[in-house]
Formats: structure tokens, sequence, C-alpha cells
């Protein structure tokens, strides 16, 4: 791949803003617009761009293919953990409320952890469907 | 436990589909998708067992009391599904680890068993959900992996059946997406009871009345009801013979549960008979019953003739439905239970054949049913039972059937009915005699009787055939219950 | 009058749903196809989300002197429906990609007499 200083110098630029508004719109989807589905596409754009930019192959040295698939699979354990939890503390599944000491906390906690599963998993997911396609015909 | 059960039946296939994915290569992967699926035939079990005893279920998801939060509902008619679809999957693992041993390539093998996890937890979930929208996500779920799962067969057509099948199945999916989305904008509510309670006082408007037609087409193309089933034989043939065997028996009677709740549940039972919904269902049934058998009888390939086979045991289940009677729906749910039983044995004495010779052509059969007798004994099995004859499970649905168009005095469909049992004993009677009547092709290879593991898993199929085509008591008092719970109330 | 001009989400997502239907069923090309799917799934999205809308409606987040809110379950319904929909867009091409491996073609009646003429 040819190296184009313009690219690499506005990437490496961009890629930091790109992760922190992926971590903003993770952590802040509780209080404002936001969460796991929009932060996670948003995290991939980021070493998407990246592996556009450096070639497929530096991008698959950030994250091996294996991490990828463990990564996708721990999403959704965290999410379906989190609902097993509410039950063994007694309530039903996903009910966040008595994770927490009251009402308010529980809630909080519940869809702070569940979105995070959600943004692994989708983050996960669209890097290996990334590195799938672009992948394809060049072994 | 208690309630809990009914919620377990979904999250513990939908937790241990991401877990299989990763584990590593070998026999692992089987083991867990086969403790899960005896896990879930168990929940099942139990579920099916305190409805019966103490009524109606209801599972409230995250503590948000209905209608604003999802609720699983679960009465008669979901749980006896769901028992269906869980032990099929119970019976279709310990089948399946030689055949995908030999069908899937090593290094897929992990995947194929996440996949065919989360195609149960879909299928499940459907049953489970007391919600509209709900059950258009598991569908997808379902949907999406079985895809993946039918693209895994060896063949190349493999690949374009899945894609035949992805557009058909996303055009009805989006089709039951759009009817959802006009019901809600007219009754505010997504649970199913609510929506129940609502539609009544809403039904003159034009909005419903659209939003019932893309529902209905949507689900009878995932049924595969007859004009809507080109998707349906490319699928069942190409499919690894495991997925073949798992869709065949399940995936089509989820759609039928789907369709009776929203005829019978949802919509208001006078509503649905004024609408040419049930005739329409009797017309397509009928016509589904006498030209997918005929289709059959001309198949060279013998999954294929299996699965027009299967387009005409569809079509009477639509006829059961279309009747609209207590008798029908009973006669609908029973065939529903028996087909899965008769398709599954067939398809999996099938495979054991697959299995041995490495082809399903009808010529290739000749005279195999000697070298393989318990194979060749589950097919006769099967195949009596898909004809009808007394004794057997297809008897017994056959029955109910004839007797529910009695009833109506609808002379036509028991002529059809008559007319698709003598079809059956046509495509039947061409692959007994190529098993057995032919002399057998000399190409130099010996072949033995199926290895125990996939005998075990068909002939227990076989030999329910026979049981539940002597002892009703389970499945007629399953279903008088639940076709109570649907209604069906014209005479 | 009033009726065209009242209902003009409708009109634009009547508009969409029958370019995406028409697209899949006319087009022989396997990815035209998957495209017309997509317009056909968007149309839907369009239509919940339209009918989600409250006329004056502020977004769904509680905040001083905001008494009007739109409907927020529509969104939420439509969030999920993209993510379905583009998995099924990523299976969808993904199988694409291996029916041209296979055949060499992505042309629907080419695939056809390739897999009759054996």
């Amino acid at each position: 791949m040819k190296p184009n200083l313009i690219l690499h110098v506005i990437a490496k630029f961009l890629i930091p803003l790109i992760i922190l508004f992926a971590l903003y719109v993770q952590f802040h989807g509780d209080f404002g617009p936001g969460g796991g589905f929009q932060a996670g596409v948003i995290f991939s754009a980021a070493i998407i761009l990246y592996s556009l930019v450096f070639g497929l192959e530096s991008g698959e040295k950030i994250i091996p293919h294996h991490w990828l698939r463990i990564l996708a699979s721990l999403g959704v354990v965290i999410y379906a953990g989190v609902g097993i939890e509410s039950l063994f503390l007694g309530g039903n599944y996903l009910d966040y409320t008595i994770l927490g000491s009251n009402q308010i906390a529980g809630q909080h906690l519940g869809i702070l952890l569940v979105e995070l599963g959600v943004g692994i998993t989708v983050a996960a997911a669209m890097l290996i469907l990334f590195f799938a396609f672009a992948g394809r015909g060049r072994e | 436990m208690g309630n809990h059960i009914s919620l377990l039946l979904v999250i513990v296939p939908l937790i241990a589909a991401p877990l299989v994915a990763v584990l590593p290569r070998g026999r692992l992967p089987w083991a867990t998708s086969f403790v899960v699926s005896i896990v879930c035939a168990v929940f099942a079990g139990m579920q099916l067992w305190s409805v019966l005893q103490g009524g109606v279920i209801s599972y409230e998801l995250g503590g948000w009391a209905p209608p604003w939060g999802i609720e699983y509902r679960i009465d008669a008619v979901n749980a006896f599904v769901a028992l269906i679809v869980a032990v099929i999957a119970a019976l279709t693992l310990p089948y399946a680890l030689l055949s995908v041993e030999q069908e899937i390539p090593e290094e897929k093998i992990p995947t194929f068993y996440s996949a065919l996890l989360l195609c149960l937890t879909g299928l499940l979930g459907i049953t489970q959900t007391g919600d509209i929208f709900n059950v258009f996500v598991f569908l997808e779920i379902s949907s999406l992996s079985s895809y993946a799962l039918i693209s895994l067969g060896r063949s190349r057509q493999a690949f374009t059946s899945s894609y035949q099948y992805l557009i058909m199945g996303t055009i009805g999916a989006t089709f039951y997406l759009i009817g959802v989305g006009l019901l809600y904008s007219q009754t505010g509510t997504l649970n199913m009871q609510d929506m129940a309670n609502i539609l009544p006082t809403v039904l003159h408007l034009n909005t419903v009345i659209t939003g019932f037609t893309f529902i209905m087409v949507g689900i009878a193309l995932k049924l595969a009801l007859f004009p809507l089933h080109l998707w349906l034989p490319n699928a069942y043939t190409y499919a690894p013979t495991v997925v073949t065997v798992f869709l065949a028996a399940t995936a089509t009677k989820v759609a039928v549960y789907v369709m009776l709740r929203i005829l019978f549940t949802i919509f208001p039972q006078t509503f649905t008979i004024a609408t040419p919904a049930d005739e329409l269902f009797i017309v397509a049934g009928m016509a589904g019953v006498i030209i997918a058998s005929v289709y059959a009888i001309y198949q060279k390939n013998i999954k294929r003739l299996l699965a027009y086979s299967s387009v005409a045991q569809i079509g009477y289940m639509a006829l059961g439905i279309g009747f609209a009677s207590t008798t029908g729906l009973m006669a609908a749910l029973i065939h529903l239970f028996n087909h899965a039983l008769m398709k599954g044995a067939l398809f999996m004495a099938i495979g054991a054949i697959i299995y041995r010779i490495d082809s399903c052509r009808l010529d290739q059969i000749h005279g195999l049913g000697r070298a393989m007798p318990w194979t060749f004994g589950a097919i006769i099995i099967g195949g009596l039972s898909l004809v009808g004859v007394p004794g057997t499970a297809g008897f017994i649905s056959k029955w109910y059937l004839v007797t529910a168009a009695l009833e109506q005095s609808a002379w036509i469909p028991v002529a059809v009915i008559l007319i698709g049992s003598l079809l059956a004993v046509v495509y039947v009677g061409k692959l007994i005699e190529a098993l057995y009547f032919k002399p057998v092709t000399d190409n130099g290879k010996v072949v033995t009787e199926a290895p125990l593991m996939l005998l075990v898993p068909t002939w227990g199929l076989a030999l329910a055939n026979l049981y539940f085509g002597l002892d009703t008591d389970l499945t007629v008092g399953v279903a008088e219950q639940a076709a109570a719970i649907l209604g069906g109330m014209k005479p | 009058m009033e009726f065209i001009i009242g209902h003009y989400n409708y009109w634009v997502v009547i508009f969409l749903m029958m370019v995406g239907l028409y697209t899949v069923i006319s087009r022989g090309n396997l990815v035209k196809k998957i495209i017309g799917l997509n317009i056909f799934q968007v149309s839907v999205f369009f239509l919940y989300i339209s009918m989600g809308t409250v006329e004056g409606g502020a977004a769904p987040i509680i905040a001083e002197g905001v008494k009007v809110y739109s409907n927020p379950l529509p969104h939420v319904l439509i969030l999920t429906a993209i993510v379905v929909g583009v998995a099924t867009t990523a299976l969808a091409l993904a199988l694409v990609v291996r029916i041209k491996e296979t055949y060499g073609t992505i042309e629907e009646d080419e695939i056809h007499n390739l897999d009759h003429s054996l």
C-alpha cells in the first residue's frame, strides 16, 4: 500500500477523538442519547479507519481475530449474566432494581453493565464483519 | 425456580450459543449443545406440566408490569409447541455428532453448533413471548441462524438456496413488521393480551385490516403455505442433514403457532371468520396438499421428495386452521406434533443413508433396504405414518381433520384429504420400492447398517410415531385444552 | 389536497416500499436484490419513526419546561430492526461472495443455467 502523508496525519489525529467519542456515547448513554449500539459502531469505525489507512495487516495486529470472537461472545455473556445475577438476587430476569441499594442505583448499574455488554459485542461483531469481507480473496 | 423455568428455556440456549462458539475444536461444542438441549427439553416438559395443572404462566421481564414491559405468557398452546421444539432438538443433537463430523469442515463445527443453539433460542423465544414485536425479534434470530446453517451444506446450491430463503424470509418478516406497526399505531400496545382487549374497538378501521393482511402474508411466507412455499424445497434439499431434520420438524411448526395466535387470540374470532382469511386457508391448504404431493411423486432426490411432502403436510394444517372450529384447531395442533415426529424420523433415516453412501438420489439407493434393515424399518414406519395408516400417529391427525371437515359438511376438503393420502401412498411407495424391491446397483461398495448413534434417535422418533398412534392421551388431551383456549367458534 | 399533503410521510414510505420490493423482484443481479431489500426495510423504519412523532414534541428526555414528548417506543423498536437489517445484509453479502467464488457470476439467470447444465 502506498503511504499517503495527508491520510496518515489526519487519521492519527482523528482516531483518538473517535475512540473518545465512542466512550462518551457509551458511558453517557444513561443520562442522554447514546448507548451500546452506537458506541460499539463508533469504536469499530476508529479501528476500521486505521485498517483502511495503514493496511489490513496492521489493523489485524491491534486485535487478533480469535480475540474478536471471544469479545463478541463475552458481550452477550455480560448481558445475559446481568440478567442471571438479578435472578440469583431474587428478582425477575433483568430486573435491575435489586442490583443496587435503592431503585435508582440499581437501574443505573444494571443499564450500565448491560450497555457495556452490548457495546463490546457490537464493536467486535462490526470488526469481524469488516475483516471477513476485506480479508476475502487475499489469502 | 417456579416461573423462572419459562424464562430459562430461552436464556439457557442463548447463553450457551456464544460460549460454544469460542470452545476449542473437538467434541466439546457438541457435548455442551447436547446438555443444553436436554435441559431445555426437561424445562419444556416441566412447563407444560405446570400449565396443565395451574393454568397460565405470566413472567414479567425486568420486573416491568405488562403491558409496558415484555411479558412471557404461556398457556397450553405455546407450552405444547415449546415442548415439540425442545424435544426435537434433544433428539436431533445426539444424531448430529457423527453426521456433522462427516458433513461440516472441522474448523466450522463450533460455529455450526453455536448457530444451531441460536436457532433453538429463536424458535423457543417465539413460543414463549407474549409480546408481538418480540415475536419479530425471535423470528429473525431463528431465521438468520437458519440461513447460515443452510449455507453450510456441501453442494454449491446450498449458497443459492440459502440466499433465496434469505430474500423471501426477510420479505416475510418485514411484512410482519409493517403489520405490527400498523396495529401498534391504532392500539398503542404491543402486548398480545392488551392488544386483544383493545382491538375490538378499532376493528372497522382500514389500518387494522391492512395490518392484519400484512401479518397474514408475512407469516404465510414463513410457514411455506402453498403458493409461498418456493424457498422450502431447495432449502431442505441442500442444507446439511441435521439442519434439515431440525428445521423440517420445528421451524414451520412455530410459524403455524404464530398464525394461530394472530388469528384466534389477538384478533377476535368474529373478525377472523368475517374476513376471507379462513376460506383462503382452506383453498391454499387444498391446493398445497394436491399439487405439492404430485410434485413429490416426480422428484429424483429423496430429500426433495420429502420436502415437497412437507409442503403438502403444511396444507393439512392450513385446512385445520381454515375450518376455524374447535375440532379443526385440534386437528391442526395434533398434526403439528405428529408431523414433527414423522418427518423427523424420515429425514433422520434418510440422513443415515446419506451417511453411508454419500448421496440422496433415488437411483443410487436401490436395494439398500436389505443392507440397512433398521434404517429401512424406520423409513417404513415414518412412511406409513405419513400416509396415515391406522395405528400410526399420522392416522390420528387425519382422523381429526376429516371429523372437522365432516362437522361442517365440507365434502371437497374430505375428498382432498383422501386423495392427498393416496398420493402419499404413491411417493412413499416409490421410496420403499427403490430401497427394497429394486436390484442392488453393483458398484463394488459394501454398505453396512448405520452406526448406533444415528439409529437410536431415528428409532426413538419412529417408535414415538407408533406410540402416539395408539395412546393419544397426551396429544389429543393437550390439543383439546389448547384448542379450547384458542376458541374456534365456527360450528 | 389535505389528504395528500397531510399524510406526506406515508406517501414517502409507500414510494420507498414499492421501489424496494420492485427492485427485489425484478432484478436478476444478486447484489441489486440486496439493495432493493434494504430500501424496502428502510421504508418500514420510516413508517415507524414518523408514526412516533408528536407534533411539537421534544426528544423524550425529561427536561424543565417541556410538556410534550415524542413517543420513544417506535424508535427503540426500530433500533432493534436496524440491527436485524444490518445482520441480514451482512449475511446476504457474505452469501453473494461465496456464490461469486463458486459460480463465478452473480446473475441469477446465469447461475440457473450453470446448475441445470450439469
